[in-house]
């Protein structure tokens, strides 16, 4: 019986790679989750300052109105909101839902939409626009 | 024999858990959104009294373990994916989860000195 050897684990050539629409909605899934995972730590610190005591509560407020860290919330909330709905597409996708090509490039369109969108709308409201 | 073992099983239980977890994240994420929108944090009182509540405490412990549970599995995805070296994937592999689980620990004793 011939032996088939697969090389694995497979490594990816990212350079090679063109990426059509649904292709960059995965790829930002895998960054924005990177970027959670890697700022984790922090978020818990702000959890942290938020529950202690209504001192470090309010201590939280002055923190987080400084321009850099609403940045940087900014870019988490985007993260977290893109890897939300690019994960709900993909659970809709295992369960069968859009798996014909339109369909798929679609839902690809309203994820990239919806988180930007919805982003805005944050970001707007923490900036007490509305 | 010469072969590379690749596990048939594990696969399918992470692909699952993966699943699971983020199903267990987007409800606990709806219903802070919920609390958030309808004044839930507007002062330290109410932010205290809806985070130390029972059930939202059972909530946000349930909420911890999937995120660290989900953020392991897509890590170690991405180190499989691009880190060719073993030393180096086995190391990245091992700092991620002491990583996680001390995240876990120090956002469970926040939860609890409540």
């Amino acid at each position: 019986m011939p032996e088939i050897i697969k090389p694995r684990p497979k490594f990816l050539t990212l350079s090679q790679i063109h990426l059509p629409l649904p292709g960059f909605v995965s790829i930002l899934h895998r960054v924005s989750g990177a970027g959670l995972f890697l700022l984790l730590p922090w978020l818990i610190y702000l959890l942290q300052l938020s529950l202690t005591s209504p001192e470090t509560f309010e201590h939280f407020k002055t923190y987080v109105a400084h321009p850099l860290v609403k940045l940087i919330l900014f870019g988490l909330c985007w993260a977290f909101l893109h890897h939300f709905c690019a994960g709900i597409r993909f659970l809709l996708l295992d369960i069968q839902v859009g798996i014909e090509k339109p369909q798929a490039r679609a839902s690809a369109k309203a994820v990239l939409a919806i988180s930007l969108g919805l982003t805005l709308v944050v970001a707007l409201k923490f900036l007490g626009v509305f | 024999m010469n072969r590379i073992i690749v596990g048939a099983h594990y696969g399918l239980k992470d692909w699952l858990a993966q699943r699971i977890t983020a199903i267990v994240m987007a409800t606990y994420t709806i219903f802070i959104a919920v609390a958030l929108a309808s004044g839930g944090a507007s002062s330290y009182a109410s932010w205290h009294a809806l985070m130390s509540g029972s059930a939202t405490r059972f909530a946000t412990f349930l909420f911890i373990v999937s995120v660290c549970y989900h953020a392991w599995i897509g890590v170690r995805d991405i180190w499989m994916d691009y880190v060719n070296s073993v030393a180096v994937r086995l190391t990245l592999h091992v700092l991620t989860i002491l990583g996680l689980v001390g995240c876990a620990g120090w956002a469970v004793q926040i939860l609890w000195r409540l």
